[in-house]
């Protein structure tokens, strides 16, 4: 904001960078005073409650904290490995539904209607019905070669559920890139697979980043509903131990760990969506 | 070519609509090898609706179009094929803005032409070296001028060596100051000898750079002649009047 110091700058300048100075300093002092203010006295009016003694025993007790702690951590580990393997199904799930939806060809329309149906009914379907479908469902079918283990059964639930939301976030994505691109592609010779594969796909990527992330953000958190099914993921742990201590300081825990691992995602996302515009626009 | 004449391109009373409206009522036109021809006509005469069907972007509904001695309305013809011969830049450039300078310009000839990444990196550089921009080969579209994304997307075009190149108003979208370095671009390959068929509204260059001018009005060719005569002796009314309208 301030000139370049040296000859050549006005009076008036100077007199216009010192007031901008004067006006930032100000700006800043007023927005930490009322963050203060504000935070200061929430935290006044939670501590002087009646019941805080007890609330903090329930739930921010340091000693249940650091003893349910290393168990969770474990368990965490659980989320984390079923939240990666199902993020990758749900790409390809995804990126393959929301193409077969847009591919303009008469031949895929028993296919097509298929992918409609699919998306209507997994988004329409809460989750955790979906879990218990899966995860109870198909072991009692009995059927040879369907998966028994409950982590590829929770995997399974998860993909079917968010492939549906991915599809249909990718797929506004594939037609808001202008037509305009289709026919500079198959211009120069590109097949439709490759115009979609080179030119479209990755600019459809690009503009649904943020919906993605928070989706896969959602995802992460929804790995607990397979604790329903008898995973011993987080949660699981968590409940356990309060039904140990008739306290819920393990769920605040277990909260925390689902809390710093969205945290990375989020920050990749932002470092990826500046980076992009900085490269494409010059800024 | 299979029916006489030695041109790289024959189209036969070519007609296309959208919906109800008839945009070419029968065009037939035909390019030899070498031959620079300007279209000229006020908006929606179909200058951009025929170079559109010339490289078969769009679905002609009646009517032939030969091309190298095929018949390229074919339906059992390979439109990717022929599109690789046919080179065509818009009004709008239409640079990938999600890939550099360079990787616009290599994309179609590595994925559709099958060439090897070091050939097309070469040639690519080789041509903007020409054009000037040999410096920016990495740098996006949206962080460059008007000017200079429209020679870029020129460079695209012909780095895939076509045998015809279409050229849909391409200095209509940039100011003045931006014009003639893209139009250097047309008098270069013109010197090569490249085949050029050009929608302009820029008729001081149609008539200098041109073999051949096409005035169209409503969706026909009104006539046909070289520059000199269609801009001081044109034999239609309708000609001259648009004529009168439009020179400086």
């Amino acid at each position: 904001m301030t000139s370049p110091a040296g000859a050549g700058v006005s009076r008036r300048q100077l007199e216009r960078d010192a007031y901008r100075r004067r006006r930032a300093r100000s700006r800043a002092a007023v927005a930490v005073v009322s963050t203060l203010v504000v935070l200061g006295g929430l935290a006044v009016v939670v501590l002087q409650s009646p019941g805080w003694d007890r609330v903090r025993q329930t739930y921010f007790d340091v000693g249940d904290a650091k003893a349910v702690l290393p168990d969770v951590a474990e368990a965490f580990w659980l989320n984390i490995r079923l939240f990666l393997v199902a993020e990758v199904l749900i790409l390809v799930v995804a990126i393959t539904v929301a193409i077969i939806r847009v591919v303009p060809s008469p031949a895929l329309a028993p296919v097509k209607l298929l992918a409609v149906v699919y998306t209507d009914v997994f988004r329409g379907t809460p989750t955790i019905l979906v879990v218990f479908l899966i995860g109870f469902g198909v072991p009692a079918l009995d059927l040879a070669g369907t998966p028994t283990s409950l982590f590829w059964l929770g995997v399974i639930a998860l993909t079917l559920c968010y492939g549906a939301y991915v599809a249909e976030v990718l797929r506004a994505g594939i037609l808001s890139v202008h037509p305009t691109q289709w026919a500079s592609g198959r211009a120069l010779g590109l097949s439709y697979a490759q115009t979609m594969r080179h030119i479209v796909l990755p600019q459809a990527v690009r503009r649904v980043t943020p919906p993605l992330l928070n989706d896969f953000v959602s995802l992460q958190k929804d790995t607990a509903l397979l604790s329903i099914i008898g995973l011993v993921e987080a949660l699981r742990v968590a409940q356990v131990d309060a039904g140990r201590t008739f306290a819920f300081t393990g769920y605040v825990v277990a909260a925390c760990f689902f809390i710093v691992a969205t945290i990375p995602l989020a920050r990749l996302t932002d470092y990826l969506t500046v980076r992009s515009l900085r490269r494409e626009n010059g800024i | 070519m299979t029916e006489g004449g030695t041109g790289v391109l024959r189209a036969d009373a070519v007609r296309k609509s959208f919906g109800d409206h008839e945009v070419l009522k029968g065009v037939s036109l035909e390019i030899a090898e070498g031959e620079v021809v300007c279209l000229i006509g006020a908006s929606g005469s179909g200058k951009s609706t025929l170079l559109r069907c010339l490289n078969l972007l769009e679905q002609v509904d009646d009517g032939d179009i030969w091309f190298d001695g095929r018949e390229i309305t074919d339906p059992r013809v390979d439109v990717d094929a022929v599109r690789r011969d046919i080179g065509i830049v818009f009004q709008a450039y239409n640079l990938f803005p999600h890939l550099s300078v360079e990787q616009n310009i290599v994309l179609g000839p590595v994925r559709s032409r099958g060439e090897s990444r070091e050939t097309a990196r070469a040639r690519a550089h080789t041509l903007l070296e020409r054009i000037g921009l040999a410096d920016r080969a990495g740098a996006y579209p949206d962080a460059m001028s008007g000017g200079q994304q429209q020679r870029v997307a020129l460079v695209r075009a012909i780095a895939m060596q076509p045998r015809l190149l279409l050229l849909d108003e391409i200095t209509s979208a940039l100011d003045p100051m931006l014009v003639g370095e893209v139009l250097d671009v047309i008098r270069d390959l013109r010197t090569e000898g490249m085949t050029i068929v050009m929608a302009t509204h820029e008729m001081t260059f149609a008539r200098e750079v041109s073999d051949r001018i096409v005035f169209m009005a409503d969706g026909r060719i009104e006539e046909s002649g070289p520059p000199e005569q269609i801009f001081t002796a044109p034999r239609s009314p309708r000609t001259a009047e648009f004529l009168a309208r439009h020179l400086p």
